[in-house]
């Protein structure tokens, strides 16, 4: 080996550069280590070649607007799902819908080992944007990537209004290009169309607060307005939930019920039928019935009466008394029964029975006392009365069943309005949308 | 495995091939472009300087790809109208060799593979699929791309070459396809994205304030 070797030199650490802008010579600074293709003096507003050593002028543009102030400085540092990224560069792109101006803004993210990512940001809704690997595969209107479906949204004009800092391709204010929007939230799907060229994003929706969190900045964030398209959605995402919730309740309550039916004991007690004749109810009324056992352990007791009333009614005045200890329970039941016809045709009202279920009622021996109260116009009636000992009661599982059907018909209810808010600002306004919550029943 | 080792013919520092089948190298003193020959070393260029190049990889950085561990022996540098990117030639520790491209900071692997009836460069347009292992792949870009620079081995002589006419291909799974018209046959390269954190990378370059 020759003596005049030179020692092996290791190339210099890269390090961010700071140059100065040829037109106003305010100092600018280049922090992706010679990736950017193009650099925005932030004085001037001069679109500068960053590969070229002496920054030759590419565009100048007039600010239109003097209120577009990136909401995060650019060179902050934050860390995202865990990686460090600097912002370095700053856009805000508008597009016209139906005569109206959205204006959205665009934070490029730089990392040295992970390269770039994106921050978008359109009235306070925030998304965590990358460059998509895998092409998505069409089919109809929706677009299905990494196998799922993604529904399309909005396909619009972006125009871009005003740039900052730097970036690794060719910027320019006035630049068109066709955006448009697949949904699956919290993701958004993104192709933009420009010249020959399609790219595709994925972005996934972020929160103001995450974002302060994640670059340490001062105050709040702004107040996100109104439902953005993939902005996730607690109710919707729960909905099929809790119908799958509802229904399995629902089938344990119905085997609750199948069940406790089966082995209630339904065991006859008394059982009589009585006459009621106006000419010989004089003076008091009320009489008391035999006497009947209740055995076994506390349970329910049925009463049902039924008497052959037409366009009548009777009412009876019951206590159930037990022999032994004097406790009496007091209840009084009505049966009617009326039938007509009118200029909605024919109608009935009421039954000819009645049926009453005391619950909780101790063993012992029993008489009921009775006391009739009879529509003046009927002039004798008779009435049955049976007592049955154990009787399931199955009102209480309609109660279960309504205080299972209506946070799900609540929450279903939320889940549509949010949806249809949410669709509302698409290309496809609600008319033939589902929730999502009548289809899952 | 034995590295041959010679002397650069320019300047005589050691030359060693750490990839037995490496055709190319630059010495790593005086940057001149060696071809090896049945008998000796060759003088075939000079590397111009690179430009500053922000790629954190560099030769002798070393890796995981699919349970195999490889090192960075070569590279070349392209340049298109939009910037440009790195073809990092790995030596993998079964004795093949693969290339780890970076471009923008997106990661892929490919690997060199042969296939008949490639189509010709001026027949291929956006769009249009093709099948190569079962697997389908659609044009996405073709790119005219500049051959700017070289570093360390590599398979093949690359010292002459300036314009290279790239076909990307793309697929539904993170796979892809290039076709390299930089020679009179086609070469095709099947590759697929990878993550920079699955690479398990070491002996990577620092950046000032990172």
């Amino acid at each position: 080996m020759s003596a005049g070797t030179p020692p092996l030199s290791t190339p210099p650490k890269p390090q961010a550069k700071g140059l100065n802008c040829p037109k106003c010579g305010a100092a600018i600074t280049l922090r992706s280590f010679g990736q950017a293709e193009t650099v925005v003096c932030g004085s001037c507003r001069c679109i500068l070649d960053a590969k070229d050593p002496n920054l030759a002028i590419l565009q100048q543009f007039e600010l239109k607007t003097s209120d577009v102030k990136p909401l995060i400085p650019l060179g902050a540092r934050g860390k995202l799902r865990g990686t460090d990224y600097d912002v370095i560069g700053f856009q805000r792109r508008s597009a016209k819908v139906e005569g109206v101006t959205y204006a959205w803004h665009e934070y490029l993210l730089f990392n040295p080992y992970k390269g770039f990512r994106y921050l978008s940001e359109y009235n306070g809704h925030w998304n965590d944007i990358g460059m998509c690997k895998q092409l998505p595969v069409f089919d109809g209107g929706s677009a299905n990537y990494l196998g799922e479906f993604y529904k399309h949204f909005q396909t619009s004009d972006a125009n871009t209004d005003f740039v900052l800092g730097e970036f690794p391709w060719q910027v320019r204010v006035g630049e068109h290009a066709v955006v448009t929007d697949y949904v699956h939230p919290p993701r958004v799907l993104s192709s933009e169309k420009l010249d020959q060229e399609v790219t595709w994003s994925i972005g996934e929706y972020m929160y103001g607060k995450e974002i302060w969190e994640a670059f340490r900045l001062p105050g709040t964030p702004p107040e996100a307005e109104g439902i953005y398209e993939n902005q996730p959605s607690a109710v919707t995402t729960n909905v099929k939930e809790i119908w799958a919730a509802f229904a399995i309740f629902a089938i344990l309550l119905f085997a609750l019920m199948m069940g406790f039916e089966m082995f209630a004991r339904k065991e006859p007690v008394f059982e009589e039928t009585y006459h009621w004749d106006r000419a010989e109810a004089k003076g008091e009324p009320s009489f008391v019935t035999d006497g009947f056992d209740l055995n076994g352990r506390p349970s329910t007791v049925q009463v049902k009466t039924s008497a052959p009333v037409d366009n009548h009614w009777i009412y009876l005045n019951y206590a159930l008394i037990n022999d032994d200890t004097g406790e009496a329970w007091d209840f009084g039941r009505e049966v009617s029964y009326y039938h007509g016809y009118d200029s909605d045709g024919s109608w009935t009202e009421g039954k000819q029975e009645d049926t009453v279920i005391i619950p909780s009622v101790p063993p012992g021996h029993y008489y009921m006392r009775i006391e009739p109260e009879v529509d003046p116009s009927l002039p004798s009636t008779s009435y049955r009365i049976r007592v049955t000992r154990g009787v399931h009661p199955m009102g209480i599982y309609g109660l279960a069943f309504l205080a299972l059907l209506i946070p799900a018909l609540l929450i279903s209810w939320r889940a549509y309005s949010f949806e249809r808010s949410r669709w509302s600002e698409s290309d496809h306004p609600p008319i033939q949308i589902s929730s999502g919550s009548e289809d899952d029943d | 495995m034995t590295q041959p080792v010679s002397n650069c013919p320019n300047c005589g520092a050691k030359i060693v091939f750490r990839w037995s089948s490496s055709v190319q190298t630059v010495c790593e003193y005086c940057k001149s472009i060696l071809v090896r020959t049945d008998v000796d070393l060759k003088k075939v260029g000079q590397v111009a300087d690179l430009p500053p190049d922000s790629s954190p990889i560099q030769v002798n950085t070393e890796g995981l790809y699919r349970n195999k561990s490889f090192v960075v022996i070569g590279r070349i540098l392209y340049e298109y109208d939009q910037g440009g990117w790195n073809e990092w030639h790995l030596m993998m520790n079964d004795g093949t060799s693969a290339w780890l491209s970076d471009a923008q900071n997106e990661y892929a692997v490919s690997l060199s593979t042969k296939a008949q009836n490639l189509p010709a460069a001026s027949q291929v347009h956006v769009g249009q699929q093709f099948t190569w292992n079962n697997q389908c792949y659609t044009v996405s870009v073709i790119t005219p791309a500049h051959y700017r620079g070289v570093e360390g081995e590599l398979p093949f002589p690359y010292w002459d070459k300036t314009n290279v006419t790239f076909v990307d291909l793309r697929t539904e799974t993170g796979k892809f396809a290039t076709l390299d018209y930089s020679d009179a046959e086609p070469a095709l390269y099947l590759g697929e994205f990878i993550e920079f954190d699955d690479l398990k990378l070491k002996n990577l370059r620092t950046f000032e304030g990172w």
